[in-house]
């Protein structure tokens, strides 16, 4: 399946390779920079570029391609997953997935390629497993191996690999058993001109952070299971009581983990947090363009909306900005002509606002559309669903965990077209 | 630095190991270091060095650093020798860093690569499996030709290994053998078909994967192996889904017909309707058409639909193409949502999951429309994302929501991105086409656009214009004209050309423009570029033919300008043309039918998607991805006209399980049922749902394979109640005198003979008329233990179903202790015994034994030691069920009971421990890999709650599993019993809820005696209700049959034939339970008559619905 793996960096250069059957030159990656040449930005590089002997697929994360180089029909998907999750993995183990990061842990890099694919199959690719045969590098492992001479190498086959319960390693203990879940929803919107909702959709997830000794089954019920209309699962999940009860039940991996993801059934109306009070102008004929934004909240059911982050793309015509914020900061990027302003919270008292001048390209005609802008925000202690967790139970183990349960609402792709 | 630390130890290392330390790779942006060849050449002396020293810490550094080199593809291969010694090293981390290199260059160091097989060898005999893996493993990576005789046996030996992981890896070594050297096809499709019997989920995904590299056209090895790689499907790692279901959906194309005959029917309206609908209620559309799915169709849908809840996109998009391949179509609109949500993922996902729906879209709009707005386009999104959701919207384009796209179109218009804007004009023409009510709408959107300052925008717009005109140019002067006027300002070749084209193609509506036109491209010809010149010179011809007084002059100008073009295709145009309309004498006859050959009527362009026919594509594959076809791509065939023989598929299912103690021999049964079983449980109530009428076909394999299983059973316990019989009369034989012993034996061989045949008689009496099963048991009850015996194993044999032949045999073993047990209380009669067992036959019933005989002869499941015969009141007459129905239900998943898995049915005997207890069977199984201690129940809740618990089971092994019976009283409610099951170790919270047929005890009694009691429970102990049944239900059979599967009652004789009378008692407080069915026509009218009203109305509503549904 996957025969090669090249990393290149966002300069062009292919600073790791990675052969699983016999070696495919790195020159089939000139295909590849041809069609990143082609392409106007990073990310318009085409996923799978066929070339006269291979097919190249590739995922671009952390300005870094992952190219795989593949010889015969396989699914693209799959090994656009896989890649994916190797990226995850090397992000799971060193905390960042950078150049420098790679570099530094060149040979636990490997390691960790070579265990997770076998003649370009995927082996092992659970995290937990791949821990157990590999442990990832801290600095106090690095001093006592040093001292002791022992490895980073687990020498037996990872508890997991053998088990029905692949995800979970046997013999976990922790002093104090504490289990925390996150309920993350997205709102995804297109708000157009006039301030009406285009389409908007929720979009949620259940991330995990469990840490209970032993073989803990756990059992999530929600207040109202019918807002989930299509879910996806950790593999953990039993799918059989979902189906009948909609509970979650589960034997949880240890450690972090995404437990669910969600989609609110569309028929349910999204409330918006934010509105958006623009006028963004260009007149014909002068050189100066008007610029005028204000946030305000609204439904957001007495929580602050915090952290916003607008951020648009000017036109090309832009030369630069006078604004004026009334509060936080902006930066304005003349030469990639992205506007970012830093609101953080909202005041409902005291709306933010940015007003000020936009510069034009003497003589440049006036550019025909107004710029879209993009917010970031969050809520906290709120799903915008109204997801709520019923309760959560503890079976097969004798102690008393801990438990918490954390809601947030943040903006996903949430754009206003002006 | 942890290295530098380990360095000042080691006083003597020479200064070049220190130098060569200090830029190791492990260091950050010591690329630059390695840049040079000289540098790279001396420290790689250095590497030697320290890889022969004999620090072990030394080496090890020395191997990172190696690894390092390798990374970034620098040339190490000269360390060969040294690095190969290192095969050895009892550090395992060196030794996989040696494995890494050694799998990188042995190709090209053969003879070298060739000293680490020995070690290899001794590490595939190691007794941790991890070792073993790896060591086939680097074997296997090793591509020297000379090793494959030594690594086909090691495959050999490693897929008959103990160790599912190893069996997992020797199905990855088959085909890196299979890639080395395709001669060994032969050989290594043995393996295969022996590892495709496999049944652990490790190893399930990769050899499939090994299948489908090697021999994907043996599709007759999947057959036997079908039905488990469809259940095992969940359980299957994730990538291994991905590959098993591809190769499945190319199996299924090749075994199944068609499900898509009469979809004819199934419009896109319909579709919608079906969207909300559940999965049974689909199911229930299929049955009343003609066309009747193969089950193992069924199971393959069925069981691939849990895994569109996968995380892994690859999987889910796998699933969404299985049932676009081979799901009816009203079904796969269930593929939609997930589809949808995918796009939520990462850039290079949304890329491919969009290209397959755009593919999808052409075909069925239905199936998407209601997610329209997931495809609007933001800004954020990437070009090809964008083009591709545009795409997407076209496709799903109709009048109702035109409009809104419309809309949504224009937004798109005024992007920055005009490769996008440039898409979305594209796009609007072929809504245009496509739609004629917004066609005009379209257009004069579009000439607005020609006024954009944009001049990729206006160019687009052009080209469409002109494709839209085409087909119906008689209205649009306007259009032409303002085209005409904006001409001046258009330079981008493509929207000239086409309006030079649109000049001359209908040059006479344009009479005095295009002449103008013509003039001006005289002065400009030779600066423009050459897809314009073309035009300009077909320009010039067309007038030249229509409007020659006006355009002769300019004409030859600039045919003589494209003369001496020079582009030798403009000149080769202008020749021919100049031949074709001027007149002259070589011209011949052509000239004059000039005009019918440049003016003729066009043809309109068809305005059709880019994804038009990449459906001859699988989806989901990188040749639908890149419209190509990529090496490797398995076509996906046709349905078959006829279906193939189903029975290929066909296993021999294991019989189920029965052991009374655990035992190891049988833990591939166990397994397999362990997992699995309830599934198939589903399936088979399934086939039989789905199958009405058709249940011949329908009855898949593990029906007909354990009905099989139960007449074998069958006779099975014929032999042994003979036997029995034998032994008893031995026994009292012995008990009594050793030297009758002999003519005992031949008397009792004798009465045997006698008694088989009048089994087989009674036998086939009661196939006739099984309702007075009851009573004629009750009457031959009194012929004694052996006759007792000997009838009820008869009774099991011919009247269970397929599945009772799981209680009905594990009986029959203990029945015979049993029956020695029970003859010791009776002491007085033991020395007699022998002649009393002689003379049976000739007594009259005695009707008082009969209850007594009723226990012996089902108290069959209980264990020795609870054997307590109370003295029950004998009241009432209890029979033994004259149906069986098992319904096994899920007590502990092996999950939540961390390998310990217990399933439990009733087996409608009555209880031994106590009468007013209801007997459970439970069939303990472990699953997990090791063995469980102590099993037994613990802590029950309510604490009053009176269990008769099973005995300890002391020790089960892995893979075995046990049946124990206990006793509950639920005190005639249908509230569960809690209790916990313990191990060793653990102890697992489980709960039994009977359903309320299960509290009863079926009785016998006269239709008289009926009519009597039922006399006596009127007013508020009577419940009825009217029942509308299905019309096959109505015969007497299937009555019967249904309010048994229902209720555990017993058959009352009735004098008519459209009234059915059932009589029970509650287990517990004994009260009776009458139940009567006035059938008419399809509607019945159901009467229950007891003083437990909470009973009588769960009842009724358990057999409306049974009744209601057969």
């Amino acid at each position: 399946m996957i025969h090669s793996l090249f990393l290149i960096n966002a300069s062009g250069d292919i600073f790791l390779e990675k052969h699983w059957k016999s070696v495919v030159s790195r020159s089939v990656c000139d295909y590849f920079f041809e069609a990143q040449e082609r392409a106007t930005e990073p990310e318009n590089v085409p996923p799978v570029i066929p070339t006269p002997h291979h097919y190249l697929i590739s995922v671009l994360r952390h300005r870094i391609y992952f190219v795989a180089v593949i010889q015969s029909e396989v699914p693209p998907l799959f090994v656009i997953e896989f890649l994916h999750r190797v990226v995850d993995t090397f992000q799971d183990y060193f905390g960042v997935c950078t150049e420098a990061a790679i570099k530094d842990n060149v040979v636990v890099v490997y390691e960790l390629l070579e265990e997770m694919l076998d003649n370009g199959f995927p082996l092992a690719t659970e995290s937990n497993i791949l821990k157990e045969l590999i442990k990832p590098p801290t600095i106090l492992r690095t001093m006592v191996n040093t001292i002791t001479g022992s490895t980073n190498v687990g020498e037996q086959l990872p508890t997991g690999q053998l088990s029905v319960v692949p995800w979970r390693r046997t013999g976990v203990k922790y002093t104090n058993n504490e289990a925390y879940f996150d309920v993350v929803e997205e709102i995804d919107a297109i708000i157009d001109k006039s301030g009406s909702t285009i389409t908007a959709e929720i979009q949620g997830v259940i991330d995990a952070c469990v840490k209970l000794t032993g073989m803990p089954d756990l059992t999530l019920s929600f207040m109202n299971p019918r807002l989930l209309d299509d879910v996806s699962f950790h593999p953990c999940v039993r799918f059989k009581r979902w189906e009948a009860e909609r509970i979650l039940s589960f034997i949880p991996p240890d450690g972090n983990f995404r437990l669910l993801s969600y989609h609110v059934s569309s028929q349910n109306l999204v409330a918006i947090p934010v509105y958006v009070k623009h006028n963004i102008t260009f007149r014909e004929g002068s050189s100066q363009g008007r610029f005028d934004l204000t946030l305000g909240p609204k439904q957001t059911m007495g929580k602050a909306v915090e952290s916003v982050l607008v951020s648009s793309q000017l036109p090309r015509g832009v030369l630069n900005t006078n604004l004026n914020p009334s509060q936080g900061t902006y930066t304005f990027d003349p030469v990639t002509k992205l506007l970012t302003w830093d609101v953080g919270k909202i005041n409902p008292q005291k709306l933010p606002s940015l007003k000020g001048t936009m510069s034009l390209q003497a003589g440049a005609s006036k550019p025909d559309e107004n710029p879209t802008i993009n917010i970031q925000f969050k809520i906290q202690q709120m799903a915008i669903s109204g997801l709520k967790v019923n309760r959560l139970d503890m079976y097969g183990e004798k102690y008393k965990p801990f438990k918490g349960i954390k809601y947030m609402t943040k903006a996903g792709k949430f754009q206003v077209r002006t | 630095m942890s290295t530098s630390a380990l360095y000042n130890d080691q006083g003597g290392a020479e200064p070049a190991v220190e130098a060569a330390q200090e830029s190791a790779p492990t260091s950050a942006g010591s690329a630059a270091a390695f840049g040079l060849f000289s540098a790279d050449f001396k420290k790689n002396e250095d590497l030697k060095e320290m890889l022969e020293s004999s620090k072990e810490s030394l080496k090890l550094d020395a191997m990172k650093r190696v690894v390092g080199l390798i990374a970034r593809g620098k040339n190490a291969s000269e360390l060969f020798p040294a690095v190969v010694k290192n095969v050895a090293s009892k550090n395992i981390e060196l030794k996989k860093l040696v494995y890494v290199y050694l799998v990188r260059y042995a190709e090209e160091q053969q003879d070298l690569a060739l000293l680490s097989i020995s070690t290899f060898q001794r590490a595939l005999k190691d007794p941790n499996q991890f070792i073993r893996a790896s060591a086939l493993r680097v074997l296997s990576s090793i591509r020297v030709p000379i090793i494959v005789p030594i690594m086909m046996l090691a495959i050999k030996e490693a897929a008959a290994d103990l160790s599912p992981y190893v069996r997992k890896t020797s199905a990855h070594a088959i085909q890196k053998l299979y890639s080395l050297d395709p001669e060994q096809k032969e050989q290594l499709i043995e393996v295969i078909e022996k590892l495709l019997k496999d049944k652990s989920t490790l190893v399930a995904g990769s050899v499939v994967m090994a299948f489908e590299e090697v021999c994907p056209d043996r599709i007759d090895l999947i057959h036997k192996n079908y039905r488990k790689l469809c259940n095992l499907l969940v359980d299957v790692e994730e990538w291994g889904q991905v590959v098993i279901i591809s190769m499945l959906t190319r199996y299924a194309r090749t075994q199944f017909v068609s499900p898509w005959q009469q979809d004819a029917v199934f419009d896109e309206n319909n579709e919608k309707t079906f969207y909300e609908s559940d999965s049974e209620e689909r199911k229930d559309q299929m049955e009343s058409k003609p066309y009747i799915m193969d089950p193992d169709h069924r199971l393959l849908l069925r069981n691939t639909k849990p895994l569109l809840q996968s995380r892994n996109t690859a999987v889910v998009m796998s699933v969404a193409q299985l049932y676009w391949h081979l799901a009816p179509k009203h079904e796969i609109s269930v593929v939609t949502k997930s589809l949808v949500r995918l796009l939520r993922s990462h850039r290079e996902v949304q890329f491919v999951v969009l290209q397959n729906i755009a593919t999808m879209s052409i075909q069925r709009k239905g199936m998407f429309e209601p997610f329209m707005k997931s495809f609007y386009v933001r800004s954020t999104d990437a070009t090809h994302i964008k083009t591709l959701k545009l795409e997407i919207l076209t496709n799903l384009a109709n009048e109702a929501n035109i409009s809104t796209i419309l809309r949504e179109f224009q937004t798109y218009v005024k992007s920055q991105d005009k490769a996008f804007a440039a898409a979305t004009i594209q796009a609007i023409g072929r809504c245009a086409t496509n739609i004629t009510e917004v066609t005009d709408t379209c257009l004069n959107g579009l000439v607005l656009l020609l006024s954009n300052r944009d001049e990729t925008v206006v160019a687009e717009s052009v080209v469409v214009i002109k494709k839209l005109l085409q087909t119906q140019p008689s209205q649009h002067c306007d259009i032409i004209k303002h085209m005409a006027k904006i001409f001046d300002n258009i330079t981008v070749p493509m929207a000239r050309a086409s309006i030079l084209w649109l000049m001359g193609e209908y040059c006479e509506r344009v009479p005095k423009i295009a002449p103008d036109v013509l003039r001006k491209m005289a002065k400009t010809f030779t600066a423009e570029e050459d897809i314009v010149k073309l035009q300009t010179v077909n320009l010039a011809a067309k007038l030249y033919l229509t409007n020659s007084k006006q355009t002769k002059l300019l004409t030859q100008y600039i045919l003589n300008l494209g003369k001496y073009d020079q582009n030798y295709d403009i000149r080769d145009r202008t020749r021919f043309i100049r031949q074709l309309i001027v007149p002259s004498e070589k011209s011949g006859a052509l000239n004059k039918y000039a005009r019918r050959i440049l003016l003729a009527p066009k043809p309109a362009p068809v305005l059709e998607s880019s994804f038009k026919d990449r459906d001859r594509y699988q989806l989901g594959t990188l040749s639908h991805s890149l419209n190509i076809k990529a090496t490797g791509y398995q076509e996906l065939c046709d349905w078959p006209a006829v279906a193939p023989d189903p029975s290929v598929r066909n296993v021999e299912v294991p019989q189920p399980v029965k052991e009374w103690a655990p035992s190891v021999g049988k833990t591939k049964q166990a397994k397999s049922d362990k997992f699995y079983s309830d599934d198939e449980d589903e399936k088979e109530e399934e086939g039989s749902d789905s199958g009405t009428g058709n249940s011949s076909s329908s009855s898949s394999s593990s029906s007909s394979s354990s009905s099989s299983s139960s007449e074998e059973s069958g006779s099975e316990s014929e032999e042994e109640s003979s036997e029995e019989s034998e032994k008893t009369s031995s026994d009292s034989g012995k008990s009594s005198s050793g030297s009758e012993e002999s003519s005992t034996e031949s008397e009792s061989d004798q009465k045997k003979k006698k008694k088989k045949k009048k089994n087989i008689k009674k036998t086939l009496q009661k196939r006739n008329k099984q309702p007075t099963v009851a009573d004629s048991d009750s009457d031959e009850n009194g012929n004694g233990p052996v006759k007792r015996a000997s009838s009820s194993s008869a009774e099991s044999s011919s009247e269970t179903d397929s599945e009772d032949s799981l209680d009905s045999d594990p009986p029959k073993v203990q029945q015979n202790k049993n029956i020695q047990v029970k003859s010791k209380p009776k002491v007085e009669k033991k020395p007699k015994n022998e002649v009393s067992l002689l003379d049976l036959d000739d007594f009259s019933p005695a009707p008082t034994s009969a209850p007594n005989s009723a226990y012996v002869s089902s108290s069959l499941l209980s264990d020795l030691e609870g054997l307590s015969l109370s003295n029950v009141s004998t009241s009432f007459q209890v029979t033994t069920p004259t149906f069986g129905p098992v319904k096994t239900y899920e007590l502990l998943h092996h999950m939540t009971g961390k390998g310990l898995s217990a399933k439990y049915h009733f087996p409608r005997q009555p209880c031994l421990y106590q009468p007013s207890m209801v007997a459970v069977q439970v069939t303990l199984t472990n699953s997990s890999d090791h063995s469980l201690e102590e099993i037994h129940i613990g802590g029950r809740n309510p604490a009053s709650l009176n269990i008769h618990c099973f005995n300890t089971v002391e020790r089960l092994e892995s893979e075995a599993s046990v049946t124990v019976s206990m006793g509950i009283d639920f005190s005639d409610s249908t509230q569960a019993a809690n209790f916990q099951l313990c191990t060793k170790e653990d102890q697992f919270n489980v709960s039994i809820q009977p359903a309320v047929g299960e509290l009863l005890m079926p009785c016998t009694m006269t239709e008289q005696d009926f009519c009597k009691e039922q006399g006596k429970l009127l007013g508020m102990n009577e419940t009825s209700a009217t029942i509308t049944m299905a019309t096959a239900s109505t015969s007497v059979q299937t009555v019967r049959k249904q309010v048994l599967s229902v209720a555990n009652v017993g058959v009352v004789s009735s004098s008519q034939s459209t009234f059915h009378r059932f009589a029970g008692r509650t287990v517990s407080s004994g009260s009776l339970v009458l139940l009567s069915l006035e059938v008419k026509d399809s509607a019945a009218v159901l009467t229950i008559n007891t003083e437990k009203s909470v009973v009588a109305s769960m009842l009724l509503r358990d057999l409306k619905q049974a009744l209601a549904q057969a």
